[in-house]
């Protein structure tokens, strides 16, 4: 007898056994179904909850109990093997169970107010009784702010990754990256007021005859400062894990480095350094407070970025949300639902584009 | 085309570690030069530094000389990219770029430097692949992705690459070693053809490999790990697997090497 038949619970097999029994299937959902009906049957039964709990006391108790019977027919390592495959499975349904949830929500509310109306007007002139009005200035707003946010922060984001990843040696190097994932931490409405105080109460008087003036540039800067962390620290990595006997074989053909970095490190990392970049810009569509401060916030269409106020989607939620008017949470909801499918469409787009430039189909 | 490397009194250093000790060795243009010994003993340091390689390495550095036809490759005002255009190297690994077609993968060291002919770059193409015997299995695939090839056709497709941008010498770092026998044989047929055209240095571990393609052989090793390596003998092939001057050459190339 070997040293792991003796000493081993887990062995239930020996060398001229190598088979075991299996859980019939059966089995399985027959004690799957016996647990939630235990479950929901205390849940009721002693009245502690509603079906909330009778769920989660069946899941417990299946757990328990495939344990005790796969335990008995299967041997110990199987049964636990069993447990810890329910569980890892459990754990994503409970993971996913809130963002199906949020989902579900701004469907079904969100789906009210889904008319051109919504999409083809304005808050202009409309008052607390009026059931129409739209957001199509936010929209407005959202897509012209991300959009020169993203112009600013990604080359410098990039740029400053490559820099950190490839050139970057000594204190310097150390320092942008020690500095860099401080800015990770910053609160949102502190770059809002840095750039409230610097940039608009500043910097916009010299443009506009001495008086200090909101614009969707003003957010755009707002936003780039929370951008950047981000694109430099994702980007940063995926750099990193471009295999350095591709750059040797590159630079073995009398490849100079920039181009060795811009034609085949670049590339090979883009997925992953895209992934990045619309994790970024999706945080800075759904970012308000920096917006809130800077922007303006006006209820007519302003096309101009540069002057006057503009309205972006997550703060048109945030006023309409606390309006009084009763037809302000539809308008609310919609445009949360608006928001989050813009990201959503951008998200995939970048993905697809991505994926069209690399070989691997 | 091929040119005489010297190497006099080369020692290479990372940081404070002293990897090689003080090597010199004249390697003549159009033949294949075998580096052995054990691991460890600073043949690949002493390869990648011939076309400055090792200068990845932060805090790598050279003492000596490096003369390529009278040019001193370390020299302050030499550019290095001209040296590693002169140089070309074959890696351990099969490194083929992976966002890269097969045809791509060629051309890569022509495109990246400025050819842009799409005629002088197809020719190129099938003229390299057919020197690294690829191009019968490959010319119906050109577009498909390099690293999609199984590891001995893109070792050869790195070969192809290597001398599509018509190098001068061709350094080799354990090109067969994630090989089978098959595609080894196909490399070492390989580089008999390239003898005529390229200086060939090659860095190995499988001492029948270098006694069949090589014309000289390079033993290194070390007293002890922690000491630099050492250039013990180097020698005509044949006198160095026959009749080897010294004992320590003789102790490893039959296996009593301690």
């Amino acid at each position: 007898m070997s040293l792991l038949e003796r000493e081993s619970s887990d062995v239930v097999m020996t060398p001229d056994n190598i088979r075991s029994q299996k859980l019939h299937p059966g089995l399985n959902v027959g004690i799957a179904v016996g647990a939630l009906v235990v479950g929901l049957a205390l849940a009721y039964g002693f009245g502690i909850g509603n079906y909330v709990l009778g769920v989660v006391l069946g899941v417990v108790f299946y757990l328990v109990g495939l344990q005790i019977v796969a335990g008995r027919i299967e041997g110990r390592r199987a049964a636990r093997d069993r447990m810890w495959k329910a569980l890892i499975y459990s754990a994503c349904v409970l993971a996913i169970l809130p963002l199906a949830s949020v989902v579900w929500t701004l469907v079904s509310k969100g789906v009210d107010r889904l008319d051109g109306d919504f999409f083809g007007s304005s808050m202009n002139n409309i008052g607390a009784r009026d059931p129409n009005g739209g957001a199509y200035h936010a929209i407005i707003g959202t897509l012209e702010q991300v959009g020169i946010a993203t112009l600013m922060a990604v080359p410098l984001g990039v740029l400053g990754a490559i820099y950190l990843v490839e050139y970057g040696r000594g204190k310097f190097a150390t320092t942008v990256r020690f500095f860099v994932d401080v800015m990770t931490g910053i609160p949102s409405i502190v770059a809002g007021l840095f750039v409230l105080s610097f940039w608009v109460l500043i910097v916009s008087p010299w443009f506009n005859n001495g008086t200090p003036r909101f614009s969707g540039f003003a957010a755009s800067l707002a936003l780039t400062v929370l951008m950047l962390p981000t694109i430099v620290r994702s980007t940063e990595e995926m750099l990193r894990l471009v295999p350095g006997p591709l750059r040797e074989g590159a630079y073995a053909l009398g490849v100079p480095q920039w181009k060795t970095i811009l034609k085949v490190v670049i590339p090979t990392a883009l997925p992953g350094i895209v992934t990045g970049v619309m994790l970024a810009v999706a945080r800075a569509a759904g970012e308000t407070a920096p917006v809130l401060l800077v922007a303006g916030g006006a209820a007519a269409i302003n096309f101009d970025p540069f002057a006057g106020g503009q309205q972006s989607l997550s703060l048109f939620v945030y006023q309409q949300a606390g309006d009084a008017s009763r037809y302000a949470p539809a308008r609310a909801w919609t445009a949360a639902l608006t928001l989050v499918a813009i990201v959503l469409i951008l998200t995939v787009a970048a993905k697809l584009l991505a994926r069209r430039n690399s070989l691997s189909k | 085309m091929a040119k005489r490397i010297e190497a006099s009194n080369v020692s290479s250093y990372y940081g404070s570690f002293k990897a090689i000790d003080s090597v010199s060795m004249v390697v003549e243009p159009k033949t294949i030069t075998a580096l052995i010994g054990p691991s460890g003993c600073g043949k690949s340091t002493f390869l990648r530094s011939i076309n400055r390689m090792h200068e990845v390495l932060p805090n790598a550095r050279i003492e000596g000389s490096l003369t390529i036809d009278e040019q001193n490759i370390y020299d302050p005002d030499v550019d290095v990219t001209a040296v590693r255009r002169l140089i070309g190297m074959v890696f351990q690994r099969p490194n083929p770029f992976p966002t890269m077609s097969i045809y791509e993968n060629v051309v890569a060291g022509l495109k990246l430097n400025g050819v842009k002919k799409k005629s002088l770059l197809d020719d190129a193409a099938e003229q390299s692949l057919r020197s690294a015997n690829l191009w019968n299995e490959v010319k119906d695939r050109l577009s498909r992705p390099g690293a999609g090839l199984s590891g001995g056709q893109q070792q050869r497709l790195c070969i192809a690459r290597t001398i599509a941008v018509e190098p001068q010498v061709v350094l080799m770092d354990e090109p067969c070693s994630a090989l089978d026998p098959i595609s080894t044989l196909a490399i070492e047929d390989l580089m008999f053809k390239l003898k005529d055209r390229f200086t060939i240095i090659i860095v190995t571990h499988n001492m029948q490999q270098a006694a069949r393609v090589s014309d000289k052989t390079g033993f290194f090793s070390i007293d002890k790990t922690g000491d630099p390596g050492r250039l013990i003998e180097y020698d005509d092939t044949q006198k160095i697997f026959s009749n080897p001057t010294e004992k320590k050459t003789e102790d490893y190339i039959t296996g009593r090497f301690g």
